[in-house]
């Protein structure tokens, strides 16, 4: 197995005129977790959706662990996301199922599990998020966001993913909620040892789950570095982003 | 002239656009309903929504549809002594037309609505890409369950509605009109052909697939938030009632012209 989990060259993509990413480069090391900050428009979860496949960039290329994944699609792009678990911003949960068939989805669904093995099984996972078993039968819209956070964590991994992506995953929650759930992903980095690829910015949940970050400004990659470069980046838009700052090189659009 | 003619082609090739993605979008969900997997317990659950839950608005519908036309029939063939074509009006309008229309037009505002407003609340809340994520084909899991059904139950709700509707009829001739019971339904036998009944259920198959579809294709491609589904529910509901009334014309055009 290649190194490297997730390798990105050249990525380019346009909406109409609007030219959103104008050539990402981009490594993400197998069992890592990478972070990727930017302000709110400059490409971050167009380029979780090209990694995905739910988007077909222009130009350029992606390599999963050596192997190229652009232009497939049907069941050969489906092949390739049985290895990827993702949580989604809004948890993305499904109304009409209960929150086991949520977690159980995948086996039940794709690997043909029977109802009552994949009740087991969500349970399991519920558990490992650090939910009861008594919130198995109810629906989404019956949970807080935490819960749902959770629940759409547990979903993400029972697939049993070789790489997570989590997008904005402490968006919308208090401070005590967020920091559960960035110990969650740690622990499904380090655990697990999946590779991760996250995307927000939440300055401190970027400091508590990454290794490195990446900031992507203008549709490309401007910088790249251990989490504890952060503070003395030796890059102005890293300094900027960071201290929060109006005045800089990244311009802020009022 | 350019100005008129900018507009107007824009106007023509947004046309084409969405004539072509509608035809990709037909093409693909007929192709899952024949290519396994097949999710039997989803495909159950919307033949319930669709049809079991259907049943009330559609008998409703049908009986006054019966009754309403037994009384205007009489009062127009009561001026030329016509009144025992009543029961071959009732029965024929019932089984070729009103049948198949009103419960196509009915299913239309409750299931075509229901299935944008669902389909689009995924699209919007990113549940549709969650499904791709988790290697699951949404034509296959959302779209294709939902075809199937409504092709399947309209035809059931459409041979019930013709029962109803014809028993409506039959209601008012006999304790309003006072026609004779026995007579009533041997004259209504009598005109009743099987191809009046299957034309109907034939229709009732085409409603249903146009039903569903367009409530999948706009939900499908809803955008926007609460704003974008709103839109695409009543472009569901619109479309669908339009596409019956010409659907309607062509399948009558193939059985019955002469």
């Amino acid at each position: 197995m290649s190194s490297t989990a997730i390798e990105i060259r050249d990525l380019h993509i346009s909406f109409g005129s609007n030219h959103v990413l104008r050539g990402v480069n981009l490594d993400v090391p197998s069992g890592s977790s990478l972070v990727v900050i930017g302000g709110s428009g400059s490409g971050k979860s167009v380029l979780l959706k090209c990694i995905l496949g739910i988007l077909q960039p222009d130009s350029g290329t992606i390599h999963i662990n050596g192997e190229e994944i652009t232009g497939l699609y049907g069941r050969h792009l489906d092949n390739f996301r049985t290895r990827f678990g993702m949580l989604f911003q809004g948890s993305a949960l499904f109304d009409s199922l209960p929150v086991w068939e949520n977690v159980a989805f995948y086996p039940l669904h794709n690997q043909g599990m029977s109802r009552k093995k994949a009740h087991e099984l969500s349970l399991r996972y519920l558990a490992n998020v650090g939910l009861d078993a008594d919130i198995a039968e109810f629906y989404p819209a019956e949970l807080s966001g935490g819960m749902r956070k959770r629940v759409g964590l547990a979903r993400a991994i029972a697939t049993e993913p070789d790489i997570i992506f989590f997008d904005e995953p402490t968006t919308g929650l208090d401070p005590i909620m967020g920091d559960m759930i960035d110990q969650l992903i740690r622990k499904c980095i380090i655990e697990y040892g999946f590779t991760g690829l996250t995307i927000t910015h939440d300055m401190a949940s970027v400091r508590r789950i990454s290794d490195e970050v990446a900031l992507l400004y203008e549709g490309r990659i401007v910088w790249k570095g251990a989490t504890d470069k952060l503070d003395h980046p030796d890059n102005p838009y890293v300094e900027q982003f960071v201290t929060g700052h109006t005045e800089g090189p990244i311009q802020v659009q009022f | 002239m350019i100005p008129i003619l900018t507009p107007l082609g824009r106007t023509f090739l947004s046309f084409l656009q969405i004539t072509g993605r509608l035809v990709i979008f037909t093409g693909r969900a007929l192709s899952h309903c024949v290519r396994p997997p097949f999710y039997p317990r989803l495909i159950a659950r919307q033949m319930i929504e669709i049809g079991y839950y259907s049943l009330p608005v559609v008998g409703l519908t049908a009986i006054f549809t019966g009754m309403v036309l037994a009384l205007q029939s009489y009062t127009g063939f009561a001026r030329f002594s016509a009144e025992s074509a009543i029961p071959n009006v009732v029965v024929v309008s019932i089984t070729r037309e009103l049948g198949p229309v009103l419960a196509g037009l009915m299913v239309a505002g409750r299931i075509g609505a229901a299935i944008a407003a669902e389909i689009g609340t995924m699209r919007v809340t990113e549940q549709i890409d969650a499904l791709k994520t988790l290697a699951t084909n949404p034509f296959k899991y959302l779209i294709a369950p939902r075809l199937i059904a409504g092709m399947t139950m309209l035809p059931i709700l459409v041979l019930i509605a013709d029962i109803i509707g014809v028993f409506g009829g039959y209601l008012v001739s006999i304790y309003s009109l006072g026609f004779n019971p026995s007579s009533y339904i041997n004259n209504t036998m009598d005109f009743l052909h099987a191809q009046d009944v299957i034309s109907g259920l034939v229709k009732a198959a085409v409603f249903g697939m146009l039903v569903t579809l367009m409530g999948c294709y706009h939900g499908y491609h809803s955008r926007g938030g609460a704003q974008g589904v709103g839109r695409a529910t009543t472009n569901a509901v619109v479309s669908a009632s339009i596409l019956i009334l010409c659907a309607n014309y062509i399948v009558t055009g193939l059985f019955f012209d002469r």
